[in-house]
């Protein structure tokens, strides 16, 4: 079994936002269960800010504490912040993943772009250039994040 | 917290009895096999005894028992050493789709080195069936490897069988008998095959040592090259203690064999019907009645196995798992996948090994833990609830 930081224990053992929205604003699912891991991400919307976000996964250890992490990082951000959100720091905020678990941070992170997608097709608005834009950035972390990127 | 191992498929313990008889040859008996005093006869004299009863255990001579390092170097040694030895004659080798990685991954690299495998399909059971080896069979064919049981699903294949169909064609025939050896009752004469691969810390001896039976008067190329030890076949100076205690573990797996397999089923027979009436949705893998006695196979479905086996951990619980998730390369079992399980299921993957220290008391704690955390894992699970909504939507 990989060795995992405490924090994605706590996470696994214990993880937050568990479950669906009914009416959810916005709904996002990536990954297949062919594939091992799906997760679905369901946020409720209000003055422009996550009011509510849960999710389901099936998955392994990494999974869950991801989609767990994840759910908490976006709660009550706007959609703009909740866009910044990314795989790595997804992984940072759970003290590190184990390199042949890097590609589950991705998912949560992928998940919860397309939950704000999907709310944002919704409202009629055009969401192609909005996506991942802040991965663009000349930063340490963005060039990071393309090492992470490739392992989709 | 209550503690119970169910994965001896990853290792068996090392019962009390091997460990003592072990211990003089680190302390005192620690003389050279190959030198001419007295610490190389005590030495030697421990291997020998330790050949002999290993011999016995699968009713072999002594000196068609050569020491290995491990199972995976005897199946190593069997596949390349066999292949290149008769290379002359032909160059096509057969195996099974779930053979461990030790003759799937050797076959590889004979195929690299210009030798021709064909992979048999296996059954939903994990059977290889002896009409298929038939089938596979080719003039030049000078090869088959299958396995005497798959550790992962607990099939037992049909060998004898096998054997015939093999013999027929003039092909050696070698089978890997890492998971039954010490395990079921194994007589090389009535299997009729020509190698065969054992592992002590499968039957409770130390890690790190294993044997291939040779048949007397079979030719094979060396894998190390060096001195003289195991009458040249196997170079190095030979690892005593270990084998003094592959020799003890097999000596008592020979005496309690059969009490230690009515143990063994009876704890097993008690986890398949437990576990399959409390938790729905639950497959047995493998074959139902030609399985090992300790084998108690599944996929949990919804679900996936490392999540399982980290709430089982923090329940005391140690057991295995085939899923992707699980695996360092991130690849679902190939076994599960060979016998035709698709790979969302396979990803429910979880196995318990039972061993002879294993209770009653363990079994029931096992089915006590379980279903709450398959219950768990389902409430967390997408599929779980698509699942539900398609079963309201029927009704």
């Amino acid at each position: 079994m990989p060795v995992y930081s405490e924090k994605v224990m706590d996470h696994f053992m214990k993880p937050r936002n568990v479950g669906e929205i009914e009416n959810a604003d916005g709904v996002g699912e990536v990954g297949n269960p062919v594939c091992g891991d799906m997760m679905t991400f369901y946020i409720k919307v209000k003055d422009n800010r996550l009011s509510d976000v849960k999710f389901k996964t099936f998955g392994c250890g990494a999974a869950i504490a991801v989609s767990s992490i994840a759910s908490e990082m976006a709660m009550g951000k706007t959609l703009e912040e909740a866009r910044k959100i990314t795989p790595s720091l997804v992984a940072k905020e759970l003290e590190g993943l184990p390199k042949n678990k890097l590609h589950c941070s991705n998912l949560g992170a992928q998940a919860l772009n397309k939950a704000i997608d999907n709310y944002l097709e919704r409202q009629g608005q055009k969401v192609t250039t909005k996506r991942r834009k802040n991965e663009n950035e000349p930063t340490a972390r963005g060039k990071r994040e393309k090492a992470v990127l490739p392992l989709l | 917290m209550k503690k119970a191992y169910l994965d001896n498929i990853a290792t068996t313990l090392v019962l009390p009895e091997v460990l003592e008889a072990m211990l003089p040859y680190f302390r005192d008996v620690y003389g050279n096999p190959a030198s001419l005093h007295d610490w190389g006869d005590g030495a030697r004299e421990a291997i020998e005894e330790a050949r002999g009863q290993v011999a016995a255990l699968i009713g072999s001579r002594p000196e068609e028992i050569i020491f290995t390092g491990s199972g995976t170097e005897a199946n190593n040694f069997a596949i390349k050493g066999l292949a290149q030895a008769q290379q002359s004659r032909g160059k096509h080798i057969v195996i099974s789709g779930i053979e461990h990685f030790s003759v799937l991954h050797s076959a590889k690299t004979l195929e690299k080195r210009g030798f021709e495998v064909t992979r048999i399909p296996v059954d939903r059971h994990g059977l290889v069936h002896p009409d298929a080896v038939a089938k596979s069979l080719r003039e030049d064919t000078i090869l088959v490897s299958i396995m005497h049981a798959n550790s992962e699903v607990g099939t037992i294949e049909p060998i004898a069988e096998i054997a015939k169909v093999v013999k027929r064609a003039g092909a050696l025939f070698h089978t890997d008998a890492v998971a039954t050896g010490g395990t079921i009752p194994i007589d090389v004469k009535e299997l009729e095959v020509d190698a065969l691969s054992l592992a002590a810390n499968q039957f409770y001896g130390p890690k790190g040592v294993g044997a291939l039976w040779l048949r007397k008067g079979t030719r094979i190329i060396p894998l190390l090259d060096g001195g003289v030890q195991e009458e040249g076949r196997r170079a190095g100076t030979e690892n005593v203690p270990a084998i003094v205690g592959m020799g003890k573990a097999a000596e008592l797996a020979r005496q309690g064999m059969s009490p230690r397999t009515a143990h063994l089923s009876r704890l097993r027979d008690r986890l398949i019907q437990g576990l399959i009436a409390t938790i729905d949705h639950t497959i047995l893998t493998g074959h139902p009645g030609q399985r090992l006695p300790g084998n108690a196979s599944f996929c949990i479905e919804f679900i996936e196995g490392e999540a399982m086996l980290m709430l089982l951990a923090s329940e005391g619980i140690a057991a295995s798992s085939g899923s992707a998730c699980t695996s360092r390369a991130l690849k679902t079992s190939h076994v599960l996948t060979a016998m035709g399980i698709p790979p969302e299921i396979a990803q429910g993957s979880l196995l318990f090994s039972l061993g002879v220290d294993n209770t009653e008391e363990d079994v029931d704690y096992v089915l006590e833990a379980l279903p709450p955390i398959v219950d768990r894992l389902r409430q967390m699970s997408p599929l779980y609830g698509k699942f539900l909504k398609s079963q309201r939507g029927v009704r």
